[in-house]
């Protein structure tokens, strides 16, 4: 389906967030805002959800620690009991404590690493991926804000445009996407 | 000033402060006349004396922290940061007068290392290794510090408040800067002090027994609880409508703040536990058979309460910005690290003779009382919101 996007630049990110809640206001959909640095306050302005991320750190955690429980127990109880400083080796309960500091460690690195790479991959800015970002100045000191034709069926371009233009942007850009 | 003890809050305090007495009575009147009465006596005097003024020792440390790394968010809420350290002077009297008493008795069988039989050879009490340490552990030099750590404490926190009320007056950066100084000096003492306080004052009753974390140790549950406290007044105090600058998220920080230090608690207590359990040195496993033995469930149950009910309940980002969650987890931690000083002290001084009855829970309503009367009354003579803090701006932006 073919579809035209608006990208609108402001060199300052408080324009923009009020350019934001003017448009926002009057029912546009922002689809996207680029910016060099995380703006404060912003998400809930364009509608963000708030992150999943939590949850799935958790989860990875959890894998963590279930594999480092398993993992241990086969190693150092049931494959080949190992002895260190006479403690019991024939239980994974009473030599709990060994294992946690391992335990530990795993469930942290476990999480991390899952988080940071479903952060990367959710972004798709796994390194070599192609930037997503519509122009290189928003990573210097420029700000972008992306909407999507599709996104405001109620809106023809025109409308768009002239709401566009209350909000002190300093470069507007259009293209059409297949 | 703009904050007045309300008629609530008067109810609670004289409820814990008349259920206190009277269940401290009670305690009195049973236990009068038991072997270990006296003994009794002032170990709950060092439980909750050290727990209550460990209280307002964490705020002022948290509010040198503050200063020291020109922390933003905190400047809402420094006002009840420093109500609750001005609880400071009367924990200070109050456990200062329970340890006086303590050193008038020798030592009371709490300390024994104060009993005069302990270090001398002649006697059939002589007790070589604590002979060994006289010179670290006699009562002279042990006042001397408690005498160093609380002035030191009391003129840093008179500094604070000093500078805290000037600055509303005068503004400008350069009482900031002064703040910023005292605060970084006073984490240079605090860091020796937290250490080698609690040897003094809670480690020195297990006498034959030592270990170099026990410091950090017994620090990481005073900022934890610390932390309880600062959440549920900063709660109170909203939730009458006063602290209109204090956001969710400030209220947020405070709960990850209390989720942060539960770890750090949890922490350090393993490492002081694996270690021991792991090296199994007979000099050392004596602390921890002697609490296992006597408090085996209180012990663990103790160590679940202020481990895995924080790290679960506290976990999600909705659970730190919950009223309801963060007092109800709030109590249960306070009580938890309660139970922790309690074991701590106890465990050592009564060992099996140790249980809690009236008069445990009678002094420690007592006590609560006493402190939350004084916090709120500290807060009832300032205004709540400070007016030329540098970082104001930033707090009343916080957002997270």
């Amino acid at each position: 389906m073919s579809d035209k996007v608006i990208y609108v630049m402001y060199d300052d990110d408080e324009v923009l967030k009020d350019g934001a809640k003017k448009l926002v206001s009057k029912g546009v959909k922002i689809n996207e805002v680029f910016s060099p640095f995380p703006i404060h306050g912003i998400d809930p302005i364009i509608g963000v959800k708030q992150t999943r991320l939590g949850i799935m750190a958790f989860l990875y955690g959890l894998t963590g620690l279930t594999v480092a429980t398993l993992g241990m127990r086969y190693f150092m109880v049931v494959d080949w009991p190992m002895n260190i400083g006479g403690k019991p080796n024939f239980s994974y309960l009473q030599n709990m404590l060994a294992f946690v500091p391992i335990t530990f460690e795993f469930t942290v690195l476990c999480a991390a690493h899952g988080m940071a790479i479903t952060y990367l991959l959710l972004n798709k800015t796994l390194p070599g991926m192609p930037a997503q970002n519509p122009d290189p100045r928003t990573t210097d000191d420029k700000f972008v804000m992306e909407i999507r034709l599709n996104e405001n069926p109620s809106m023809s371009e025109g409308d768009l445009d002239a709401i566009i233009k209350e909000t002190g942007f300093i470069e507007i850009d259009k293209k059409d996407i297949k | 000033m703009e904050f007045q003890i309300t008629k609530n809050a008067k109810n609670l305090i004289y409820g814990l402060i008349g259920t206190g007495l009277v269940l401290t009575g009670i305690g009195l009147a049973t236990g009068m006349g038991d072997d270990h009465f006296s003994t009794r006596l002032l170990t709950n005097g060092i439980i909750n004396g050290f727990f209550f003024f460990s209280l307002g020792l964490g705020a002022l440390f948290f509010l040198a922290l503050s200063y020291a790394t020109e922390t933003g968010w905190y400047a809402s809420v420094k006002r009840v940061i420093e109500g609750v350290a001005g609880f400071l002077p009367y924990g200070m009297a109050i456990f200062g007068l329970v340890l006086l008493t303590i050193t008038f008795m020798h030592g009371a069988h709490i300390y024994i290392w104060m009993d005069p039989d302990m270090t001398d050879p002649t006697s059939h009490h002589y007790d070589k290794i604590i002979d060994g340490k006289s010179a670290y552990l006699n009562p002279i030099f042990f006042w001397i510090r408690t005498l160093v750590y609380f002035s030191v404490y009391l003129i840093f926190l008179r500094g604070f408040q000093k500078r805290s009320i000037e600055e509303d007056r005068i503004g400008g950066t350069e009482l900031h800067f002064k703040n910023y100084r005292k605060g970084a000096t006073f984490l240079v003492f605090f860091a020796v002090f937290s250490s080698t306080s609690a040897w003094d004052w809670l480690m020195s009753i297990d006498a034959h027994w030592f270990s170099t974390l026990f410091g950090w140790y017994t620090f990481a549950g005073m900022w934890c609880s610390t932390m309880v406290v600062l959440v549920m007044t900063t709660l109170y105090l909203k939730s009458l409508g006063h602290l209109e600058k204090v956001n969710d998220s400030h209220i947020h920080d405070l709960g990850k703040w209390t989720f942060a230090t539960s770890f750090l608690w949890s922490y350090l207590f393993f490492s002081q536990f694996m270690l021991i359990w792991y090296a199994n040195i007979g000099e050392e496993v004596t602390y921890y058979q002697m609490r296992i033995e006597n408090f085996k469930v209180i012990y663990f149950s103790m160590f679940v309460i202020n481990f895995a009910f924080p790290m679960l309940i506290l976990m999600s980002r909705d659970a730190k910005r919950n009223i309801g969650v963060l007092i109800s987890i709030g109590l249960v931690i306070l009580c938890g690290h309660w139970l922790d000083v309690y074991i701590m002290v106890s465990g050592g001084s009564l060992g099996m003779h140790a249980h809690i009855g009236s008069l445990e829970i009678g002094m420690a309503l007592l006590m609560a009382g006493i402190f939350i009367y004084t916090v709120l009354n500290n807060l009832t003579k300032v205004p709540l919101t400070p007016v030329n803090h540098p970082f104001l701006d930033e707090s009343v932006h916080h957002e997270i």
